[in-house]
C-alpha cells in the first residue's frame, strides 16, 4: 500500500470506449468489496473508493481514502480490492491511499445509510458546513443549567426510531462510532458520529 | 542523518503523535471504566495514524519509531510525561488536543504540505478535545477529591507548555496567536471547572521546553524502551 497526501493529478489520456468500461466495470467490482469492519455496507456506500485508473494492460490504479486516519481496516480494504481485481484478470492492482479531500460522513451514500440504521447502528447525520464538529459542553454533576433546548435533528434510535437518546460514551467499538441508549425502548446502540 | 525543514517538521509533529499514543495505550485493559478504555484507545488510534503519516513524510515510519534513540526526537516534553492518575492523563489531553486542534486548524487551512493530514485530523482531534474538556469539567466540578487531584495536574504538566509554541521549522503559523488562543481556551475550561489557571511559569525552568531539540525527561526512555523492546529485539519479524 502507498499512502499520498494528494490526489493524482488528472492526466486525462485519450481513452478509448473500451478503456472506460473497463474502469467502469473495476470500479463497480472494486466498489462491491464489503467494508471489513461493518460488512453490510460496500466501499461505495461508504463513500472512499475516490477512483479506479486503467494504466495499461492487465495494470490497474485504484483511490482509497481512510475515513479516520489511523484506521485499520484500510490496510484489509486494500487486499481485498486487490483480490477481487486480480480475479478479474488484472494482474497489476496499485491500491494508493490518498488523504485529501478529507472524508466525510456526508460521502456515506443514502443506500449505505440506510442498510446501517437495519443493522442497528445510527447512520451519521447530514453535516450543514465542513470542518471541525461543534463542541458543545455539557452540564456538569454539580453545576444546574438550564435543559438543553432539543435538538433540531436528533440522533433517532435505530430499533424504534424514538428521538429520545442520551449519549453514552463518545467513543465506541470502533474510532468512527460513539455509544448511545435509547430513553424509549432502553436498548444500547452504536451510533456512526459525524465527521 | 540530515534533516529537511520540511521533514524535520514532520517529525516533531509526528512525533508529539506517535508518543502521546504511545502513552494513551498504556490504559488499555486499566482505564477506570470499560468505556474510557474504549475512548483512550480509540484517541491513540486516531493519533497512530496522524504519526504514521507524519512519519512517512519524514522517512520510513517503522526505522523512525523504533529505531531511534531518545535525543533523536523531536516530541514535546508534555506528551511524554507518564499517565500518573486519570486526572494527571485527562489534564495532558486537555493541554494538548487543544493546541493540535488550533494548529491542525491552521495547517489545514493553508496550502502546504501539512494541509491534506491537518484537514482529516483536526476532525478527529475536535473528539478529543471534546472529551478532555467534558471529563475536566466533571473531575474539576466534581468531588473534592476529584477536584483536588485535577487541581494537582492542571499544576503539575503547567511548566510543559510553554514548549508547544516554540516555533517549528517548516511549519508555518503565527506562534503569538495561537499561544493567545491557547491560552483564552484552555483558561475558560478551567474556570467553569471551578479550578484556577495555574500560576507556575509556563518556561523557563531548564528542564522544561528542550523536547524540539532532542532533550527529553527521565521517563521517556523507559518509555521508549518499552515501546522499542519488541521491534529491536527481532529485527524484521512479521506476523
Amino acid at each position: 500500500m502507498v499512502t499520498r497526501t494528494t490526489p493524482f493529478e488528472e492526466d486525462t489520456p485519450l481513452l478509448d470506449e473500451e478503456t472506460t468500461a473497463l474502469e467502469e466495470e473495476l470500479r463497480r467490482l472494486a466498489g462491491s468489496v464489503p467494508d471489513p469492519e461493518l460488512p453490510v455496507l460496500t466501499l461505495q456506500e461508504l463513500g472512499v473508493l475516490r477512483a479506479v485508473h486503467v494504466r495499461g494492460a492487465g495494470s490497474v490504479e485504484v483511490e482509497l481514502t481512510p475515513t479516520y486516519t489511523g484506521c485499520p481496516a484500510i490496510e484489509a480494504m486494500s487486499s481485498d480490492i486487490e483480490r477481487v481485481l486480480h480475479e478479474h484478470g488484472m494482474a497489476e492492482v496499485t491500491v494508493q491511499t490518498v488523504l485529501s479531500p478529507a472524508w466525510t460522513t456526508d460521502d456515506i451514500s443514502e443506500e449505505g445509510r440506510r442498510k446501517l440504521r437495519e443493522f442497528g447502528i445510527a447512520p451519521p447525520r447530514a453535516q450543514r458546513t465542513a470542518g471541525p464538529v461543534p463542541v458543545p459542553l455539557g452540564p456538569t454533576r454539580t453545576t444546574t443549567q438550564a435543559p438543553e433546548e432539543p435538538e433540531a435533528d436528533p440522533v433517532r434510535c435505530p430499533h424504534c426510531g424514538s428521538a429520545d437518546t442520551e449519549l453514552l460514551s463518545r467513543f465506541s467499538s470502533t474510532a468512527c462510532k460513539a455509544l448511545r441508549r435509547c430513553l424509549s425502548c432502553r436498548e444500547p446502540f452504536d451510533h456512526f458520529k459525524e465527521l | 542523518m540530515t534533516v529537511t525543514a520540511g521533514s524535520a517538521a514532520a517529525l516533531a509533529l509526528g512525533d508529539d503523535a506517535l508518543v502521546l499514543s504511545h502513552r494513551l495505550g498504556e490504559w488499555a485493559g486499566k482505564a477506570p471504566v470499560l468505556e474510557e478504555d474504549v475512548a483512550l484507545a480509540n484517541i491513540a488510534l486516531d493519533l497512530l495514524g496522524q504519526a504514521r503519516v507524519l512519519l512517512s513524510m519524514a522517512g520510513d515510519e517503522d526505522e523512525l519509531a523504533y529505531l531511534r534513540e531518545e535525543r533523536a526526537f523531536r516530541n514535546l516534553q508534555l506528551v511524554e510525561q507518564p499517565n500518573g492518575d486519570f486526572a494527571h492523563t485527562i489534564a495532558r489531553q486537555l493541554y494538548f488536543s487543544t493546541y493540535q486542534r488550533l494548529l491542525y486548524a491552521e495547517l489545514a487551512a493553508g496550502d502546504g504540505e501539512f494541509a491534506p493530514l491537518a484537514a482529516k485530523a483536526v476532525k478527529e482531534v475536535a473528539y478529543h478535545q471534546d472529551h478532555a474538556e467534558h471529563w475536566t469539567l466533571r473531575l474539576g466540578d466534581g468531588t473534592a477529591e476529584s477536584h483536588e487531584r485535577m487541581r494537582r495536574a492542571c499544576e503539575a504538566l503547567w511548566r510543559y507548555t510553554g514548549e508547544m509554541f516554540q516555533p517549528v521549522e517548516g511549519v508555518d503559523v503565527d506562534w503569538p496567536a495561537l499561544q493567545g488562543r491557547w491560552l483564552a481556551s484552555v483558561s475558560a475550561v478551567l474556570r467553569r471547572a471551578t479550578l484556577d489557571t495555574p500560576e507556575v511559569p509556563r518556561s523557563g525552568a531548564w528542564s522544561a521546553g528542550a523536547g524540539r531539540q532532542g532533550l527529553h525527561t527521565e521517563p521517556f526512555g523507559r518509555m521508549l524502551a518499552e515501546m522499542q523492546h519488541l521491534h529491536r529485539s527481532h529485527p524484521g519479524a512479521s506476523w
